[in-house]
């Protein structure tokens, strides 16, 4: 999920010219297809994009589990909130190994931890929206997973070898995530008419930001063209965007819901849905701190850690003193 | 569809005993699921819930079968109130901090496994069948707790403290664990249930051993709270079932 992390212009240094031979080098490994491993060569920008691209997406795989995990103690059915608890326990899956995969990077978990806690580090805007209903996790499983598919599947094939082999079992999940999700929402449109209504809400406040994770149009945002030639990115946002609303409009037209985009319209011509402009003063404010719930997230999460940190000082302890223990058996056998 | 009460039929009553205790535990433990002390724990915590709620899926829908009145898992889980529910007092007890999640898992799981293991081989060839899954299941989570107790116990002065007033407080729900009554009895003599009191010589062995590594003190057995088997619980079920609940109430009959 969460490709927003591209859109950060790189500051790139001069090069030397020993290195201009190896970012040459470098390069023809990427455009024959090679997969780059954590210990080649690699330059300091690939590296430094990789690790905010990496770490941001373990950043929101975490962030993530709140809203949702805000609905598994009220969950409508056991099988529903076995199904929710087994996909937010999937997103924190998700988060380890992405974090392991940034690992290889050469900066340590609890430093991107820190990252993310102290502000510095961004995760995906789409999660400072609250779940207000029990749509909404109908909601979230078909937009937002359906989004994060968009922009993931492309990432199975990231020169990056670590995160390309992370992102193939991500998507598989994620997948299975929304066909979860579009089932909620089926379940809903085809129950009472306040199910209904449930549904056609959450759709109306899920849409737009579920656009917006696809992160700025391509005319305002330059950035990704060396993400492009490093395979990080393979396709612009506007283009996965339009890919996402092409296949998602006609899923919930299936479900008789009503999409909150009056310039809504299939264009015979081109194939394509056209779809109206995007309110990008309400992105940029949810980036830069402002959505409903960027504070409340932020503090969840710093809290959790914080009120962990005996726990995690007792786990460190405890395998301290049995090394020294086991170092004094030996001494004395 | 308003609150239900379920048939006075004993295997039936027995069969939500379990599947309450499974339930309200899976619930508390679901609670962590975002807000653990690592990352890792967020994942084990929540896979110990949703074996919980695993079995008391299979239980409460096994409960239904044998009450023959049409009640499927999700009307047994969610119409009955709190005087309904027939857990037991320790299960529904708050998270509280880390030191009381897994000491309450390690108390529980403790019973459970020796519990499951002598219900294999119980004349129900349902509960028998549910028991063989089950003992799988929960001796992870003897293991994962008992590791936790240790660590915490013979961890820093702050962890040992906490693990210790974790154990001093839960100590006076464990006897609960081991009552019967005439439910249980007649169904213990026929071969279908486990007589807890069997298991206790087990559970004090594997208690005293893990808290002796962690360096504990094991609590002396004083006044016992009981209440959840008769459907008089703590001030906490009420709170469990609002949230559990909620759905269903708000929106009665309708599917999900």
């Amino acid at each position: 999920m969460y490709t927003q992390a591209l859109n950060t212009k790189e500051t790139l240094r001069p090069v030397a010219p020993e290195d201009m031979e190896r970012e040459a080098r470098f390069q023809a490994r990427i455009d024959a297809e090679e997969k780059i491993e954590p210990n080649d060569w690699m330059p300091e920008g690939y590296r430094r994009t990789l690790a905010r691209q990496i770490s941001q997406h373990a950043h929101s795989e975490i962030v993530g589990m709140l809203p949702e995990g805000n609905w598994i103690t009220r969950a409508p059915t056991l099988r529903r909130k076995a199904a929710l608890l087994a996909k937010v326990q999937d997103e924190g899956g998700h988060g380890l190994y992405l974090y392991a995969a940034a690992e290889t990077l050469g900066i340590s978990r609890e430093e991107y931890v820190e990252q993310l806690l102290s502000g510095r580090a961004k995760y995906s805007s789409i999660f400072n929206y609250p779940t207000l209903t029990w749509a909404d996790i109908g909601a979230i499983g078909w937009l937002v997973d359906g989004a994060a598919i968009m922009n993931q599947i492309p990432l199975c094939r990231c020169s990056y070898g670590p995160y390309a082999r992370a992102m193939i079992r991500i998507c598989k999940e994620e997948s299975f995530h929304q066909r979860q999700g579009y089932e909620i929402m089926l379940t809903l449109c085809r129950g009472t008419p306040e199910q209904k209504a449930m549904a056609q809400d959450a759709l109306n406040r899920w849409w737009w930001p579920s656009l917006m994770m696809f992160g700025p149009s391509d005319k305002d945002s330059q950035h990704s063209d060396q993400s492009m030639r490093w395979k990080i990115k393979r396709f612009s946002n506007d283009e996965l965007r339009q890919k996402f609303v092409d296949a998602t409009v006609p899923q919930g037209l299936y479900l008789g819901l009503t999409f909150p985009d009056p310039d809504l319209k299939f264009n015979e011509a081109t194939g394509h849905w056209e779809f109206g402009e995007i309110d990008w003063s309400e992105f940029k404010n949810v980036i830069a701190g402002n959505g409903p719930c960027n504070k409340q997230r932020m503090k969840q999460r710093r809290k959790a850690h914080e009120e962990g940190a005996w726990v995690r000082e007792a786990a460190l302890a405890y395998a301290q003193k049995r090394k020294a223990r086991r170092e004094q058996r030996a001494q004395a056998a | 569809m308003t609150t239900i009460t379920v048939a006075d039929i004993p295997l039936v009553q027995y069969a939500l005993r379990l599947a309450d205790n499974a339930l309200v535990l899976g619930h508390r433990l679901s609670e962590w699921c975002g807000h653990a002390p690592m990352l890792e724990e967020d994942i084990a915590l929540a896979n110990i819930a949703l074996d919980l709620i695993g079995q008391a899926r299979m239980l409460y829908t096994y409960a239904g079968e044998v009450e023959g009145a049409g009640r499927d898992e999700d009307q047994l889980a969610y119409l009955r109130d709190a005087p309904q529910y027939r857990n037991v007092l320790l299960v529904e007890q708050p998270n509280g901090d880390f030191a009381v999640t897994i000491v309450r898992q390690f108390l529980y799981s403790a019973f459970m496994l020796p519990f499951w293991r002598r219900m294999k081989e119980s004349k129900d060839e349902t509960l028998a069948a549910i028991a063989a899954k089950a003992e799988k299941e929960v001796a992870y989570h003897l293991r994962h707790s008992a590791e936790w107790v240790v660590r915490l116990g013979d961890g820093t002065d702050e962890s040992h403290r906490r693990a210790q007033e974790a154990l001093d407080d839960l100590w006076i729900y464990t006897g609960e664990l081991f009552e019967t009554d005439d439910v249980e009895r007649a169904l213990i003599e026929a071969g279908i249930a486990v007589d807890p009191a069997s298991l206790r010589e087990e559970w004090s062995r594997t208690v005293d051993e893990v808290l002796n590594e962690a360096t504990l003190t094991r609590p002396a057995d004083g006044w016992m709270q009981t209440g959840g088997r008769s459907g008089r619980h703590s001030e906490h079920l009420g709170y469990i079932l609002a949230d559990l609940q909620f759905l269903q109430r708000a929106y009665p009959g309708a599917t999900w």
